[in-house]
């Protein structure tokens, strides 16, 4: 089932490393791992989201915690949760009328255009995986030429009672 | 305190209480070298890195406490792996201390610079490389701590040389914490009682003993609860001497190459005390056929094992001596337990294969051989074996006496590992006979360790029982390959009495029972390093045998 993992590790060279070669040593399949600061300055958050079986998951979150470098790690419920990812996509145009209709569907899933030229639109858009797999889904129609996704980051909802 | 890096890890060592140091130095490692020549400590100098791990690993395994080794950098690095390898499978803390180029080198592919770092990530529980010589007593302070709490592994220093030599204003600190690490070591309550409920309920209980009781040195505790219980008790390979194995409850080990009482009993039995043991394939067999219909209770110090090869019942997360005490402290006053029947059947079961496998038909056999090593030698000696058909024949033939005297490369199974190991282990416990229980093709890898051990006056005896071949490939090709024999034939070389002479050992032919025993006890009175080389026929096989990847019940019990 869809798992989202949030670990809190030490900022510092060689965590990353530590952490993917372990799931490469383990042989676990992740679909995406996204890194970034926290509010405290010693700590970086990373995201982990995995498409496994029960076992499989809870392998994983327990191999994590045996790293050294890993603070905190939590596996996050999905239904009181909020994940949101974000993509850039680079569209090749032909003309208006394919602009246009780019430009629409891009308002109707709420993302918005960052980069225009007179054959290209770069689009920017935020959402659950779901929500950007659709978006892709619809705009591949036309002709995509790059785009970068950044994986998912997810924070639990409320504030955990002392 | 105004130091250099050097002279601070070097003091660093020595308030971890470290007095003996396996290793070589080179380029990179010269300035702690140079700062060892003023210290205490004890360096042995080995021939090769890879001995200098397994030194430290043994050590390690008898004293209870980390074993330290030197390395300098690339290949000096290179060559402590294999060491540490074996180390991090069977949960040995060493502590691994390697020079490494200057800072302004890394990264430029110096001379003799390797990414040691990278390389030993998935061996080690940490690694290390302190930047500047300030963070040098932290780091040692931490790495012992790594090293030797919860789940003992082995932990790498990568030493920068310019580090070593960086003077610098350094503190030595008390105690270190470190926040993304916290050991557990007490039980959860509630889980012993349901423990408890369910050992008081079965109707054919059993305890499987694992390397982590020999770890956590709990033999009396285990031994306390079996008998309070009057559980039979099968061990691991690795857990092999956690319980005194002439004991009328004791099973032996299970596995590929158990006994076959315990392979045999350990799938009749309804409940399954699982003892910090990590469920190995070799010792288990088929994790989808192993304790089919039967519930599982598992105590282990490592909450990843839980459940990583197999599904149980009630886990039990702690050490293993601080579990069993709460299990025994928990247990009612009158135990109201009827066993007899399971008794009776463990006893017609032990019975029955008493004499299942005839002995092969030579005057010297190695099952024999065994048997008089065990007859001679007192009962505190340590054993370590090499790897192949000697470690499984000692497993089978050889009954550990006093818990905690048996050692071997269980996990990673690396050839080459006794005869170090065994040194190591004699500068743990000078007072006590060390021995060897070694194939020819395993002490051929390491044997030049000859050196270290007569002139660091290390004696321990080489039981070398020599077929002239890889003796397991060789069985192997026998039994799964049609005799089709490639890559086994040693070819009787070395002459190994005569290579123990040319180190200044005592080498000795053993072929007949007569004077196998005599070697053995000239070994032990002289007190010198000593090659006993007993010729075996390279026929003879291991057996019983579990081919991999069917279950314990399918035990091959002949040729």
């Amino acid at each position: 089932m869809f798992s989202i993992i949030s670990a809190l590790v030490e900022n510092k060279p060689g965590v990353l490393f530590r952490l993917t070669n372990m799931i490469r040593a383990r042989n676990f399949n992740i679909d995406s791992l996204s890194v970034g600061p926290t509010e405290h300055s010693d700590l970086s958050r990373i995201t982990i989201t995995m498409d496994q079986d029960e076992h499989m998951i809870n392998q994983l979150v327990k191999q994590m915690g045996k790293l050294i470098d890993i603070v905190e790690i939590t596996r996050l419920d999905i239904n009181n949760t909020v994940y949101r990812e974000l993509a850039l996509i680079k569209v090749k145009i032909k003309g208006r009328e394919e602009r246009t209709e780019i430009i629409n569907l891009t308002n109707i899933f709420r993302g918005k255009i960052i980069d225009i030229s007179k054959n290209s639109i770069m689009i920017e858009i935020t959402g659950t995986k779901d929500k950007i797999d659709a978006f892709i889904g619809l705009i591949k129609e036309y002709n995509i030429v790059e785009m970068a996704r950044t994986g998912i980051t997810a924070l639990a909802r409320g504030v955990k009672s002392e | 305190m105004e130091l250099s890096g050097a002279k601070a890890f070097i003091k660093s060592l020595e308030a971890e209480g470290v007095n003996i140091v396996f290793g070589m130095p080179g380029g990179a490692n010269l300035p702690l070298y140079d700062e060892l020549y003023s210290s205490n400590i004890r360096h042995i100098l080995v021939r090769h890195e890879q001995s200098a791990a397994h030194m430290a690993d043994g050590y390690a395994r008898v004293k209870g406490k980390a074993g330290v080794c030197f390395a300098t950098s690339g290949p000096g690095a290179t060559n402590l792996v294999t060491g540490i390898g074996t180390a991090y499978m069977d949960s040995s803390p060493i502590v691994a201390v390697t020079g490494q180029v200057p800072r302004a080198m890394i990264g430029k592919d110096a001379f003799q610079e390797c990414d040691i770092i990278g390389i030993c990530t998935s061996i080690t529980k940490y690694c290390f490389q302190p930047y500047s010589a300030k963070e040098i007593p932290e780091t040692v302070k931490k790495a012992f701590y790594l090293a030797e709490s919860g789940r003992p592994a082995p932990v790498l220093i990568d030493l920068p040389k310019d580090v070593q030599q960086e003077i610098a204003d350094v503190e030595f600190p008390e105690l270190v914490k470190i926040r993304g690490y916290k050991p557990l070591i007490d039980p959860d309550l509630d889980q012993v009682k349901n423990a408890i409920e369910l050992l008081l309920n079965a109707e054919r209980p059993i305890i499987m003993a694992g390397g982590g009781v020999n770890i956590s040195g709990a033999f009396h505790e285990l031994q306390i609860l079996a008998e309070m219980l009057m559980i039979p008790v099968a061990t691991t390979f690795k857990g092999k001497g956690a319980f005194p194995e002439m004991h009328p409850l004791a099973l032996g080990p299970i596995g590929m190459h158990g006994h076959a009482e315990a392979n045999k009993l350990i799938t009749e039995a309804d409940v399954l005390l699982a003892i910090g043991s990590r469920f190995s394939d070799r010792s288990v067999g088929r994790f989808d056929e192993f304790g089919k219909g039967m519930k599982i209770i598992h105590i282990d110090i490592d909450p990843a094992e839980i459940g990583k090869n197999k599904q149980v019942d009630i886990p039990i997360i702690g050490d293993v001596k601080a579990s069993l005490r709460a299990i025994i402290k928990m247990l009612p006053n009158v135990i109201k337990k009827d066993n007899t029947l399971w008794l009776k059947r463990v006893k017609e079961v032990k019975e029955y294969y008493k004499d299942y496998i005839k002995d092969y038909p030579r005057d010297v056999t190695a099952k024999k051989a065994l048997k008089k090593l065990r007859e001679v030698l007192p009962a505190e000696s340590i054993v370590t074996t090499e790897v192949g058909q000697c470690q499984m024949w000692a497993s089978l033939h050889f009954d550990v006496i006093r818990p905690g005297t048996f050692f071997s490369s269980t996990g990673l199974g690396t050839m080459g590992f006794g005869f170090p190991a065994s040194i190591g282990a004699k500068a743990a416990k000078p007072d006590v006979p060390v021995v060897d229980v070694a194939g020819d093709g395993s002490f051929n890898m390491t044997e030049n360790s000859l050196a270290v051990s007569v002139l660091e006056e290390l004696p321990v005896i080489v039981f070398l029982m020599n077929n002239a071949s890889l003796g397991m490939v060789a069985q192997w090709q026998r039994m799964f390959y049609s005799r089709r024999m490639i890559g086994i034939d040693l070819k009787k070389m070395p002459d190994f009495v005569k290579l123990a002479e040319a180190y200044g050992a005592q080498g000795i032919n053993a072929e007949s029972m007569q004077e196998i025993e005599n070697g053995i006890r000239t070994a032990l009175k002289s007190n010198l390093t000593t090659v006993i080389n007993i010729p075996i026929d390279p026929e003879e096989n291991v057996l019983p045998f579990v081919a991999p990847g069917t279950g314990l019940n399918d035990m091959i019990l002949s040729a």
